[in-house]
This record gives structure tokens, sequence and C-alpha cells, in this order.
């Protein structure tokens, strides 16, 4: 209990300094990375490093998959149309067979989206340093682990070393405490965190969840919360692992078995924050002053309740701000003073590595069921293993007989480069994690809902309280 | 890779908070190789081009920036996605720098790691360079790394911080796999240990 102050550390602190191999005077440490995520955006880093004259130093702990380039109406490769899609996922797989790391192909039932299936497999577990080049990579971080988003250099470098160079980041505790209202989800937490803190807020740190809130949600749900934590600028994300992490983690294939079980388990009932671990910074948000929550800028930033207005950019007094709200609204097309149910929509998306997970689409279905979509929406599941379990629960039918397109698993409309694509100036209800201008098509408009709010706005035309569509 | 040391150059003021590195690169291009020839147009494309190939009047494409090696920008520069291929886009260009109150994490990092130098100035200062670069379209900037120091075209030298390492990779283009090998010796003694302790990862 009465650790001395120096010797006390946060549970990034714990996890960083076992994986240190040596630091620098700088400061700079070289960390050993346990393992790697990689998709099918990287598949030219092998040839790359192959020139090089590089080798893979532990193809044991790559695990591969595509999910940004297939099409969510492909079953298999040759579904794909020839061209720069098809030799992304077809280069990945090739490089698999050359030179022999997991990879989960498309007709493989474990294929999907890297953030889902890392921790469906038991590849991601709690105390492990993980990348991948994808800042979303932060999801793993629900499972109290240690992973963050690389650049192609930076996988290169880990395919080669199997170690990075990192200088440790500043600590951040962010508590949520409190009762969620019922309909309010975990992507309402973190949108109302990245409205409080800032786009930048988090950069330069590494953010740690706690409180009541965070340790009532699933680890679904707080794997939502650790991948938007790159919209915050912070590149980790990480809650403690407790009972629930340990029995979501128990079983997994990739999961320690018997005696290493309990070694396991031994080393992770250590990692939490010391009660006088020090932050560099503390926030503290209130659950229950949450509502349903929806982004009308191009900064997940920019976001209100859903009994709220467009906000006036005359009321900011920040003048750099205020034109950067002026500047969204009229890439969005909106005016101050709208109330956000006022605003109609032209799709739905509901999918990404943000909330494709079970959960999410049984949340999505509850809106669904007995309803009609009033415009065109897409179901999209985070891995094949989601997308049979919503089967065997039925929730399927319930998206089709709604009038939703019930599709294959992969990235698809968070990232539209697989074909799943808005319409410049179409306006779009998306369970995805940015609304970044264009970022759903050239000249689209994305507005970030929960699963249950872009469902209420499919079934609707325009954005609803999730809460009342019921009543 | 190119080592840097001092440059002198044309500056563009880009005055967008939070650019994310969708608007530096959009995500349509990041299956092309790094040798397309047309690889140069990428860089903030959509904010450059209409939908018929046609050039806007945004900034970056106008007359006076043709040389331009540098952008001065706003808060969160190169904020959200991972994308290296932003930073391909900007080299590209032959941007050597870029100066920003603030950067993306990653995207930070991949700078540094392909040589181009990226320039943390306060919000002000970065406000009042690009309200110079505004007044004088064409003016240059020096940057002088060994001794951190911006100059701008009111002859005011701006210091910056940069992390000592990071510096040192810059001045003589280190390439960070080699740096590392280098470490072979400690790396093989470190993982002989960690296995032995964490049988439950392996």
């Amino acid at each position: 209990m009465n650790t001395p102050r120096s010797h006390s550390k946060t549970l990034f602190e714990k996890i960083f300094d076992r994986h240190v191999i040596l630091t620098r005077e700088s400061g700079d440490a070289l960390l050993f990375i346990d393992r790697q995520l990689i998709h099918d955006l990287h598949y030219r880093s092998f040839e790359e490093l192959q020139s090089a004259g590089r080798t893979i130093r532990y193809p044991d702990q790559l695990f591969a998959t595509p999910d940004h380039s297939v099409p969510t109406t492909a079953k298999e490769l040759t579904d794909i149309p020839q061209g720069e899609m098809r030799d992304a996922v077809a280069g990945l797989q090739g490089a698999a067979e050359r030179i022999g790391f997991t990879h989960f192909d498309m007709t493989d039932p474990r294929h999907g989206i890297v953030h889902v299936i890392g921790p469906e497999q038991g590849i991601t577990l709690p105390g492990l340093t993980l990348v991948c080049g994808d800042s979303h990579t932060s999801t793993h971080g629900a499972l109290g682990c240690l992973s963050f988003g690389i650049g192609s250099t930076e996988i290169k470098h880990v395919l080669a070393t199997q170690t990075l160079w990192q200088r440790r980041p500043r600590n951040m505790r962010i508590t949520v405490d409190g009762t969620l209202s019922p309909g309010v989800a975990a992507k309402d937490i973190i949108l109302a965190i990245i409205r409080h803190i800032g786009a930048s807020g988090g950069t330069g740190y590494a953010i740690e969840y706690t409180g009541s809130a965070i340790q009532h949600l699933t680890i679904e749900g707080r794997m939502t919360i650790s991948n938007m934590t790159i919209e915050a600028g912070a590149r980790f994300g990480i809650i403690a692992p407790d009972d629930k992490t340990l029995a979501y983690v128990y079983g997994r294939p990739h999961a320690p078995t018997d005696e290493k079980w309990e070694e396991a388990v031994a080393y992770w009932r250590t990692l939490h924050s010391d009660e006088t671990a020090v932050f560099d910074k503390e926030i503290n948000i209130d659950a229950a002053a949450i509502e349903p929550t929806v982004t009308w800028g191009n900064s997940p930033q920019f976001c209100v309740g859903i009994s709220d207005m467009i906000p006036d950019p005359v009321s900011e007094t920040d003048p750099a701000t205020r034109a950067n709200m002026e500047s969204a609204l009229t890439y969005m097309d909106l005016l101050p003073g709208t109330p956000v149910n006022k605003i109609d929509i032209d799709r739905v998306f509901i999918g990404s590595c943000t909330n494709s997970r079970i959960e999410d689409l049984r949340q999505a279905a509850d809106v669904f069921k007995g309803k009609s979509v009033a415009v065109p929406t897409l179901v999209v599941p985070g891995s094949g293993l989601v997308k049979s379990e919503a089967e065997r629960e039925g929730l399927d039918r319930i998206f089709i007989d709604a009038g939703a397109e019930w599709r294959e698993p992969g990235c698809s409309m968070c990232v539209a480069i697989n074909g799943d694509v808005l319409l410049p100036g179409q306006r779009c209800a998306s369970t995805s994690n940015r609304n970044f201008q264009g970022r759903q098509g050239k000249g689209s408009r994305t507005h970030l809902v929960s699963p249950a709010m872009a469902a209420a706005a499919a079934v609707t035309g325009h954005f609803t309280d999730c809460r009342e569509l019921g009543k | 890779m190119q080592p840097f040391d001092k440059l002198s150059a044309i500056a563009v003021p880009i005055d967008i908070p939070n650019c994310d590195t969708d608007q530096i690169i959009p995500a349509r291009f990041l299956r092309r190789a790094k040798d397309d020839p047309t690889y140069a147009r990428f860089l903030l494309h959509d904010l450059r081009f209409q939908a018929d190939g046609s050039e806007t009047d945004f900034i970056f494409n106008q007359v006076f920036y043709n040389d331009a090696q540098i952008l001065v920008c706003d808060i969160n520069w190169g904020c959200g996605s991972s994308r290296e291929a932003a930073v391909s886009a900007l080299i590209a260009n032959h941007i050597r720098a870029v100066i920003a109150p603030t950067f993306g994490d990653i995207h930070y990092s991949n700078c540094i790691k392909n040589g181009l130098l990226p320039v943390r100035l306060s919000a002000a200062n970065c406000n009042h360079i690009r309200i110079q670069l505004h007044e004088s379209p064409g003016a240059s900037l020096t940057i002088d790394l060994e001794k951190q120091t911006v100059s701008g075209p009111d002859r005011k030298g701006y210091m910056f911080d940069i992390d000592p390492m990071d510096k040192i990779r810059l001045l003589h283009g280190l390439d960070d796999i080699s740096m590392t090998l280098e470490h072979q010796a400690e790396i093989k003694a470190f993982e002989r240990d960690y296995r032995k302790k964490n049988r439950w990862i392996f």
C-alpha cells in the first residue's frame, strides 16, 4: 500500500518498462514488440524489406488479414475486380504463403477487420506490446494491451528486428464515473471525451480509462472507447484488465492454456496503476450527463447531444476555432441553430473497427426490429465470426427484413476504398470513427453516431433519439 | 535518406487547423506505388483538383509556390490515419520541412523516419509567419537544424525544440534498422531472458 512514490507506476509504465531492451541518454527506448498485425494496404512491405536485404525475424509473431481492400460483396479473391484492390489482397496472401506467417484469408471464417479479429483470436492479450500499421490499433488497449499504430517504415523495422524505438509518452487518466442512461453507448462516451479534451488534447499522451462507467462496459464497449483514442490525438488508450477481461480472453485460440494460463494470470493481476502513480493530466467525466451524440463537423471533437442544435460559430471566442467551425459548416452544408433531429440523411453505415462487433449489431437490431429503413443502409459485420454469430441469433433477418443490406466483413465505408462509397454531397449517419472531409468518398458528409443512433436515423431518415423511437 | 542540415526555401502558408492525413493524401491513393509518376498530384489532392482534374485556386497551386520546400501549417497537422503515404506525397513535391504548432504523433514520427523535418513553433509564431507569407507570396524561410532556428521574412529568429536523437537521425540521414542492429547482442540477451520469464506468450 505504501509504495514509495518514485517506484509507483501507471499501468502503461508497467507494461512499457517490461519491454525495454535498452534506453539511450536521449530517452529513446528500444522496445521489444510481442506481436504485429498487418493488413492488405501494407502488402508492399515484404518486397521492400527483401530488396533491402532483410528478413523477417519472427514470422510466428505476425498475423495478417485483408480488410481495407475487400469488397463487402466478395467472398473470395476471384470475386474482387482485377486491379489494385485485388493486387493488394493477393499481394498479402502471396507474402504469407512465401514467408509462412498466419493469414486469415477471405474464405477463412476467422477473417475480418484486424482490430476485430486480434482480440477474437486471442492474439491480443493483456500485458503484451502489439503494433499494426493502422492508427486504430489503440483498440487493443481495451484488454490491457500496450498497442499502438505505426507507419510503414516502423512496420519494416518490427518485421526485421521485432523491436521499435519509442519515446516515453506522458500519462493521462480519464475517469468516467456514474451510470449511463439507457440508450447511451460506449460510442457516446468516447465522443463526449473527445469533445471535452479536443482532437489534439491527447497528443503526446498515453491515456488510461478508468471509473465505474468504464468498468461496467463490456469488453466490446471498451474496445469502442480505446479505438477512438487516436481521434483525441493519443496513440495509446489502455484499460486495466479485470475479471471481465480474463473471462473474455480465456479459451481463445492464441491465448495461453493450463500452466501458462496461470502464469499469465499471475502477471495480469499486477496490471493496474499503483495508487500513488503520478499522472501528468487527470480528466473527469460524468457518465450520467452524456446523451446520445452526433458529430456535425469534420473533426470528431465537433459533436453535440441529440437534443441540441448545431452550434453557432459566432459564440466561439477563439478565432481559429471559429474559422474551423465555419469551414466545417460550409462543407457539411449545415446552418447554426438547426435542431440535430431535423437533419435529414441519405445513407446509413453500420460497421468499422469502432462498432462492428456482436454487441453493436445487437444494439442496432433492437432498433430495427419490426421497422423499415427510410434510406439505403449498409450493415457490415467486423469478422466472419461476428457474422455467423449474428446469423445464429437471427440478427441478419432483422436487418434484411428492415430493408438493410447485410454484407461480408471488412473496413467497408469507414475508409471507402473497397467500392463502398458515398456520392459527393451525400450525408451519412455512420458508426465509424472519422468524419473528415472526403473520408467516405470525395465530397461525402459523415456524422458519427452509435449503432442504435445509426439504426434510428435509418428508420426515420433523419437523426432521431434512439431512446424515443420505441415509444 | 537525405540528411537535413540547413534549408533556405520558399514556404507555403496552409491555414487549415486539424488538417488530417486524409486531406494530405486521400485513402484511394494508398495502394499506389511510391514510384508512380503521378504521385506528386496526390498531395492535398481534393483541395487542389476539381473532379475534372483541373486545378482549384488552393494556395499550393499558386505560381509563387512552384519551388516551395517548406509548409507552415496550423494546429494538429497530420492528425488521424497513420498512413506514411502522407509523408511520401510531401516528399514527392520536394517538401523538406513542415512547421506547425502541433502534429499528429504518428505523422510526426513518420516525418522523422523519412528525413522530413517537423518543426514545432508556438501557435502565435506560426500564425505570425503565415501572415507574413500571405503578405509577400513566395517569400523564403531559413531553417537551421544544427542551431534549431527558423528565420522568417522579418529576419526574426524563432528557436524550436527537437529530441536530440531525432536531430542526429535527420542531420545524418540515419536509417533506423541499421542503428538498431548495432544492438544485436543486447536484443538477443533480452529475448533469451524475456522468453524464459514469459513462457505464456510463446
